[in-house]
């Protein structure tokens, strides 16, 4: 496989850099992981994952979609789009590069999202494989495979050489992009670190959680369940849980009226917030109760319904961390499965 | 002191005491506790749990739980004391439908503190006479645990329960803490310096709305920023110093009332040191018309809803604005 020294990392971001827009997830001077724009010097985290997940580089949590702008009788309608300049993702942890798959099924199929096309047709992910998981991850449920990542191409660290390998055309367009710099190298030190890795896997707190009885022919017995009065009790009813997350991706259009004209945006929405999918009639879901049992249903029974099976969840844990009062969907599916 | 609280709480369930207890409910890792509340002995033998890791405020439920029929029991801290009692001032709660049992405060510990260190895939966390020894997946780490103190707890302003019906443990003093050394260093800054404090750290706000949904004093039946036909509901910020404006209004809004409880920075995902802001207030306040501490007392006037001739004139503020 095709490889490069960990000690050269900079000089592989500056070629990357110096063709396309580079993000790497780096710390912050809190300490937390974030994906920031590479610059000289900038190194990329030690930590397993960013705090906030990496969706916001083709769904950022707002965006102008049009202004208007009256004139008498006239109405002039101004398109914001822009083109977006290619970029390049590095460094995307297994869970996040699923994510892309499970928003691309929302996004993309008909009517295509043309503003979250754009960049996902800009974007290139590079991702980097798991060594030192969390107890917080379940990426396992979810089929995902911490140590063989999705993305346009592949990234694994032995300790020594960082290895790369393109898993479709854009990421060998990548890789070819960088090639001068890479070398062949052996595996045979990767495929210990993947070994052992696997094992730890196997071990973690989560590693037994399973889907088995969630999925779209078990809405009725879900949601009738009686457990939900007692899970969602204690819900702060904020948007934590659903900002930090990867798949979440619910959004509210608006108008917003600048004084010198109109401006329609678009943001992440909630379903923890009392006015989600609020509408002329007023509102679905009227209790915290409704809007808690919507996250969850909507992760594991109506994505699923509407996606051949597949879940809305990716497992990255960033939930079970950063709720105020850590309640979560392992904590809820665990609940749920018990009769 | 959890079996002597479990044993307590089963005895007022069974004699008809109380109908409900609030506290707090083990997770799936050593430190993930939920608040809950309890309805029978089974569910409090099987899950309740009071440890270093029991954090949480759990006053702010009686604003709901106290509405209901029947007594119910809550088990608060002594910073949580104060919570109440600004709560039951301001009529948010049925204080007589509120059975309390004061228990001993913190220090809690903060589990990113620990994982800041980089440790991970944790296991257990075990507090062996002040060294965490933590077992991990990836073999057993220790550390003091001084430095995984959470910071509410680290400058803690008072081991007194300011109300309560009995005590479980002893009760403790209001202490001389540290808690304005840090609003003393920003307000020793330049205005340039502390401006550029406060964007770095507010620029980071995702508007999830946990300090405010965890707020013990924000407990308006509708937030003018959830309202529609406020003008000012919105879920996206209309520019990039709207977050900044956000918390300054929530700050200003519960000035006066805010405990210095530390919920607000415990929950805040993006690590933004929000008490800060409050802090100063309580500084201030404390300064132009003497000390004052929310949540001492329930009958007291406060100082931004009262006035007496002594009161600071409105000029100070312009005065100490200039700079």
């Amino acid at each position: 496989m095709l490889k490069i020294s960990l000690s050269r990392l900079e000089e592989l971001f500056a070629a990357i850099a110096e063709k396309q827009t580079l993000y790497i997830p780096s710390d912050r001077a809190d300490g937390a992981a974030e994906f920031t724009k590479w610059e000289p010097g900038k190194a990329l985290t030690q930590k397993l994952n960013t705090l906030r997940s990496a969706k916001d580089f083709f769904f950022p949590q707002t965006e102008n979609i049009v202004d208007f702008k009256m004139e008498g009788k006239n109405i002039q309608v101004i398109d914001q789009r822009s083109e977006h300049e290619d970029f390049v993702i590095f460094g995307v942890r297994p869970c996040d590069a699923r994510s892309f798959t499970i928003l691309d099924k929302v996004f993309l199929s008909e009517p295509v999202d043309s503003f979250y096309k754009n960049r996902r047709d800009h974007g290139t992910v590079v991702t980097m494989a798991c060594s030192r998981p969390a107890e917080t991850c379940f990426c396992g449920t979810f089929g995902i495979d911490a140590t063989e990542p999705e993305g346009d191409a592949a990234c694994w660290s032995d300790g020594e050489d960082l290895f790369i390998k393109a898993n479709n055309d854009k990421g060998q367009a990548f890789v070819d992009s960088i090639s001068s710099l890479l070398e062949e190298g052996d595996t045979a030190k990767l495929d210990q670190v993947k070994a052992k890795t696997k094992e730890i896997l196997s071990r973690l707190p989560l590693a037994n959680l399973s889907t088995a009885t969630f999925g779209g022919d078990t809405l009725n017995e879900h949601f009738n369940s009686e457990k939900w009065a007692e899970l969602s009790e204690s819900c702060l009813g904020c948007g934590t849980c659903t900002f930090v997350c990867p798949t979440c991706q619910c959004y509210d259009i608006k108008d917003f009226n600048t004084g010198n004209g109109i401006k329609r945006f678009r943001c992440w929405d909630s379903c923890m917030y009392s006015d989600f999918t609020k509408m002329a009639h007023g509102n679905p879901r009227t209790s915290q109760l409704e809007r808690f049992r919507q996250r969850f249903m909507h992760k594991l029974v109506y994505f699923p319904a509407n996606n051949n099976g597949e879940f809305g969840c990716v497992g990255c844990g960033r939930c079970l961390s950063k709720c105020p009062i850590s309640m979560n969907i392992v904590k809820v599916m665990k609940a749920l499965e018990v009769k | 002191m959890q079996e002597a609280m479990i044993k307590r709480a089963k005895e007022l369930l069974t004699d008809g005491s109380v109908k409900r207890v609030i506290g707090w409910k083990r997770g799936e890792f050593a430190y993930d506790i939920t608040p809950a509340v309890f309805e029978s002995a089974e569910e409090l033998d099987k899950d309740f749990v009071f440890d270093d890791f029991t954090s949480a405020n759990v006053s702010k439920y009686l604003v709901k739980e106290s509405k209901k029929e029947g007594k119910v029991l809550v088990f608060l801290k002594p910073c949580d004391t104060y919570s109440l009692n600004q709560l039951t001032k301001e009529h948010r709660v049925d204080r007589d439908n509120i059975y309390v049992i004061g228990i001993p405060g913190g220090p809690k510990l903060d589990i990113e503190k620990i994982k800041a260190k980089g440790i991970t895939g944790i296991l257990s966390v075990k507090n062996d006479n002040y060294t965490l020894k933590i077992e991990t997946l990836y073999g057993e780490e220790t550390m003091p645990f001084s430095e995984a103190i959470l910071d509410k707890c680290a400058s803690c302003k008072s081991k007194k329960h300011v109300t309560y019906d009995e005590l479980i443990g002893e009760d403790g003093d209001v202490l001389d803490s540290d808690r304005f050394d840090m609003v003393e260093k920003l307000e020793n800054m330049t205005a340039q310096e502390r401006y550029d404090f406060w964007r770095e750290q507010l620029s980071k706000c995702i508007r999830c709305n946990a300090c405010r949904n965890v707020c013990p004093a924000c407990t308006c039946e509708k937030c003018v920023f959830d309202n529609p036909n406020s003008g000012v509901e919105n879920k996206a910020a209309s520019d990039s110093f709207e977050e900044n404006m956000f918390h300054i209004i929530r700050a200003f809004h519960v000035a006066g009332r805010c405990t210095d409880c530390g919920e607000c920075s415990r929950v805040c995902p993006q690590n933004i040191p929000l008490h800060l802001l409050n802090r100063k207030f309580i500084k201030d306040i404390n300064s132009l018309y003497g000390e004052y501490q929310a949540g001492a007392d329930t009958t007291s006037r406060a100082p931004l809803t009262d006035y007496t001739a002594d009161d600071c004139e409105a000029s100070i503020v312009h005065e100490r604005g200039a700079e």
